[in-house]
C-alpha cells in the first residue's frame, strides 16, 4: 500500500494561491471605475471577440482577468443566474450582491476542493442612480469578496495601475475624463506603449475594450463603446498619436458619442409584459455631470 | 430554487456548463416547472375560465413593419379587460403580438423576451430573424396539450431583418398555428377572433410599398373594422382614452407609437365614416 505524501493544509493552500496568482499576473490589466455617467469598464484587450468585460443584467456588468475559458464559464453562469432570478421574481430583484455571492461561493469551493484553482479575478459592478450608490465587488480566486469604493484594478500589474489611477481619479468625473484616467493608468504599465518599449504614446483604440453601464439608460444599461465612438472619446486631445488605430469599421457612425442615446444596434433593453414592470428601473439619474466642475479635475499626466 | 443556486457550493454544474445559449433549454434542466410547456395540460376544456386576447394585425411598409392590437380580453361572454396589452417588443428589432389564452400568452412572451436577451448576452450577438421565428415556433409547439383544452396561444411575430438582401423588404411577418407551424406572410397578416374582418379590411387598404403613415392608418382601420363586426374585439375607446397599441419596427429599431398619434388616426377614421355611406343608409 502506498502512502500519500503528507502536505499540511497551510502548504496546500499556499501552493494553490501562488499558482493562481502566477496565472493571473501574466494577463493584461483591467480597470473598472465609477464616473458621473455610470460605471466604466476598461480592459487592455487586443481581441475584439474574446471579451474581458460583459453584461450580466440590466444594471450589472462583469469584468475579469486571467484564464479566458474559466472566467467565460463564470460569466455565463452569472448571466444564467440573473436571468433565472429576473424571470422567476422580477427584474428589480436581481442585484449585484446576489451575483457576487454566487461567484464567491463557487470560487471558494473550487479553491478548497479541487486540485487546480481558477486562475481568475473578477469584478461585478452594479450601477446605481448616483455615483455614490454604485457597487463594485472584487472577487479573487479563493472566493474572497471585497466591496470597493471608486475603482477596481485587476490583473498583472494591478499595483502599478492602482498607484497611477489613485493620482488621477476623482469622484464623479465625466465620462471622457474617467476614460482618460483609466487609459492613462493602463498605458503606464502596458508593454505596447513607448514608455515600456512599444510604439504607441498611449494604448490605441484597437487594443482597448471599453464598456459603460450607462446610468441614464432606463433598462439594459450596458453598452460597448467601440470603433469611431471610442476613437472620438479617446482622440480629442491626442489625434496625431495614433495613426495605427485608424482602421475604420464600415457602417460605424462617426458622429460624436452621446451617453444617453443608444448607438444603432445596441439593444435598449426589453419591454416587459406586466405593466408594473415596464416602469421598473426608470429612476432617472439627477444629471450629476452638470454639477461636476470640469475645470477642477486635474489632467491625467501622459504616461511617463 | 435560488437557495440551491447560491448555496454552499455556489453555482451547480449546470450553470457552469458552457454548452448552450438558450434560456428555455437551461430552464428545462434546472427549473422545468417554470416553463409553460412542461406542465400537465388540463384534462377538461377550460377555455371559458381564462381571459382570451383577440385581434392582432401586422403589415409591412417601405422601411419596415408595423404591428397593432386592440385592447380587449374576453372570458366567455364577458369583457374581462378593456386595457390589456397584447403587442410587445420582443427585442430591439422585433415585435410579438398574441391572441388566445392571455395568461399563458403573456408568460410565453416574457419567456421569449428573456430567451432573446439571454442569447444576446451569452453569444454577444442577436439571433437572425429566422432564428427568432423558429424559437417561437418551438415554444408554441410545447403548448399543444393545453391548446387542445381551449388554452391555445397563437402569436404573430414581425421584425426588421438586419440581414435582408438588397431589394427585398427588410420588414417580415411570421404567423403560427397551434401546432407550432411557422409561416412567413407576404405583406400583411392577422390573427385572433376578429382576424377575418381585419384581413378583409387590409386587403382593400394595404398596398406594397406603402409609407409608414399610410400603413399605420391601414392597420388602425383594420382594427376598427374588426371591432365593428367581432364582439370580442374592442374599438378605439375615446371615453376612457384607450386606443389600439401599435409598434413600428424599422432601421431605428422597435418603437411603440404614442397614444396621441393613434388617437388622432382613430378620430379621423371615425369622422370619415360618419360622413360615409353606412350612416347615409341608416
Amino acid at each position: 500500500m502506498t502512502m500519500p505524501y503528507y502536505a499540511s493544509a497551510e502548504q496546500v493552500m499556499r501552493d494553490r494561491s501562488e499558482y493562481a496568482r502566477k496565472g493571473i499576473s501574466r494577463g493584461r490589466s483591467v480597470v473598472v471605475l465609477t464616473c458621473a455617467d455610470g460605471v466604466l469598464l476598461i480592459a487592455e484587450n487586443p481581441s475584439s471577440t474574446l471579451h474581458k468585460v460583459g453584461e450580466i443584467y440590466d444594471r450589472i456588468g462583469f469584468a475579469a482577468v486571467g484564464r479566458y475559458s474559466e472566467f467565460e464559464s463564470l460569466r455565463v453562469a452569472g448571466v444564467r443566474l440573473a436571468d433565472v432570478r429576473g424571470y422567476s421574481y422580477n427584474r428589480r430583484d436581481v442585484t449585484g450582491r446576489v451575483v457576487a455571492n454566487a461567484y464567491a461561493q463557487t470560487l471558494g469551493s473550487i479553491f478548497t476542493e479541487q486540485m487546480k484553482p481558477f486562475e481568475v479575478e473578477l469584478c461585478v459592478a452594479e450601477v446605481g442612480s448616483t455615483p455614490e450608490s454604485d457597487q463594485l465587488y472584487r472577487l479573487t480566486f479563493d472566493g474572497s469578496v471585497v466591496d470597493e469604493p471608486d475603482f477596481v484594478v485587476m490583473g498583472g500589474q494591478a499595483d502599478a495601475v492602482t498607484a497611477n489611477l489613485r493620482e488621477h481619479f476623482r469622484a464623479g468625473l465625466p465620462l471622457r475624463k474617467a476614460l482618460e484616467a483609466g487609459v492613462a493608468a493602463l498605458s503606464a504599465v502596458s508593454a505596447s506603449t513607448q514608455a515600456n518599449g512599444g510604439t504607441h504614446a498611449s494604448l490605441p483604440a484597437g487594443s482597448l475594450e471599453v464598456a459603460l453601464l450607462d446610468r441614464a439608460r432606463p433598462k439594459r444599461t450596458f453598452r460597448r463603446i467601440t470603433g469611431a465612438a471610442l476613437r472620438t472619446l479617446l482622440g480629442a486631445d491626442a489625434p496625431a498619436t495614433e495613426p495605427a488605430a485608424t482602421e475604420t469599421e464600415p457602417g460605424e457612425d462617426a458622429a460624436a458619442h452621446q451617453p444617453s442615446t443608444p448607438a444603432p444596434g445596441t439593444p435598449p433593453g426589453l419591454g416587459d409584459p406586466s405593466a408594473a414592470d415596464t416602469a421598473g428601473g426608470t429612476s432617472e439619474a439627477p444629471a450629476p455631470d452638470d454639477a461636476t466642475p470640469d475645470d477642477a479635475t486635474p489632467e491625467p499626466g501622459t504616461p511617463a | 430554487m435560488s437557495e440551491q443556486i447560491a448555496g454552499r457550493s455556489g453555482f451547480t454544474p449546470a450553470y457552469l456548463d458552457r454548452v448552450g445559449s438558450s434560456f428555455t433549454d437551461f430552464l428545462g434542466v434546472t427549473a422545468p416547472d417554470l416553463l409553460p410547456g412542461r406542465r400537465t395540460a388540463p384534462t377538461t376544456p377550460v377555455g371559458d375560465l381564462a381571459p382570451h386576447g383577440t385581434t392582432i394585425v401586422a403589415a409591412t411598409f417601405d422601411g419596415g413593419v408595423l404591428m397593432g392590437g386592440d385592447r380587449r380580453a374576453t372570458m366567455g361572454n364577458l369583457i374581462s379587460s378593456r386595457d390589456i396589452e397584447k403587442v410587445y417588443a420582443a427585442d430591439s428589432w422585433s415585435v410579438i403580438g398574441i391572441a388566445g389564452a392571455a395568461g399563458i400568452a403573456i408568460e410565453m412572451v416574457r419567456l421569449y423576451q428573456v430567451e432573446l436577451e439571454h442569447y444576446e448576452k451569452i453569444e454577444g450577438m442577436t439571433l437572425s430573424l429566422d432564428g427568432k421565428a423558429n424559437r417561437l415556433a418551438a415554444m408554441i409547439r410545447g403548448n399543444l396539450g393545453a391548446a387542445m383544452q381551449g388554452l391555445a396561444v397563437v402569436p404573430l411575430f414581425a421584425g426588421y431583418d438586419l440581414d435582408a438582401a438588397p431589394g427585398t423588404s427588410p420588414g417580415r411577418i411570421f404567423s403560427y398555428d397551434v401546432t407550432g407551424g411557422n409561416y412567413e406572410e407576404r405583406g400583411y397578416a392577422s390573427v385572433g377572433s376578429g382576424s377575418l374582418f381585419a384581413r378583409g379590411s387590409l386587403k382593400k387598404t394595404w398596398r406594397p410599398g406603402l409609407s409608414a403613415d399610410a400603413a399605420t392608418r391601414s392597420l388602425v382601420e383594420a382594427l376598427y373594422d374588426a371591432a365593428d363586426d367581432d364582439s370580442a374585439t374592442g374599438g378605439p375607446d375615446a371615453v376612457r382614452r384607450l386606443y389600439p397599441i401599435l409598434y413600428r419596427v424599422d432601421a431605428e429599431g422597435a418603437v411603440r407609437l404614442p397614444d396621441a398619434e393613434v388617437a388622432e388616426i382613430a378620430a379621423s377614421i371615425a369622422t370619415e365614416r360618419s360622413a360615409g355611406p353606412e350612416t347615409r343608409e341608416a
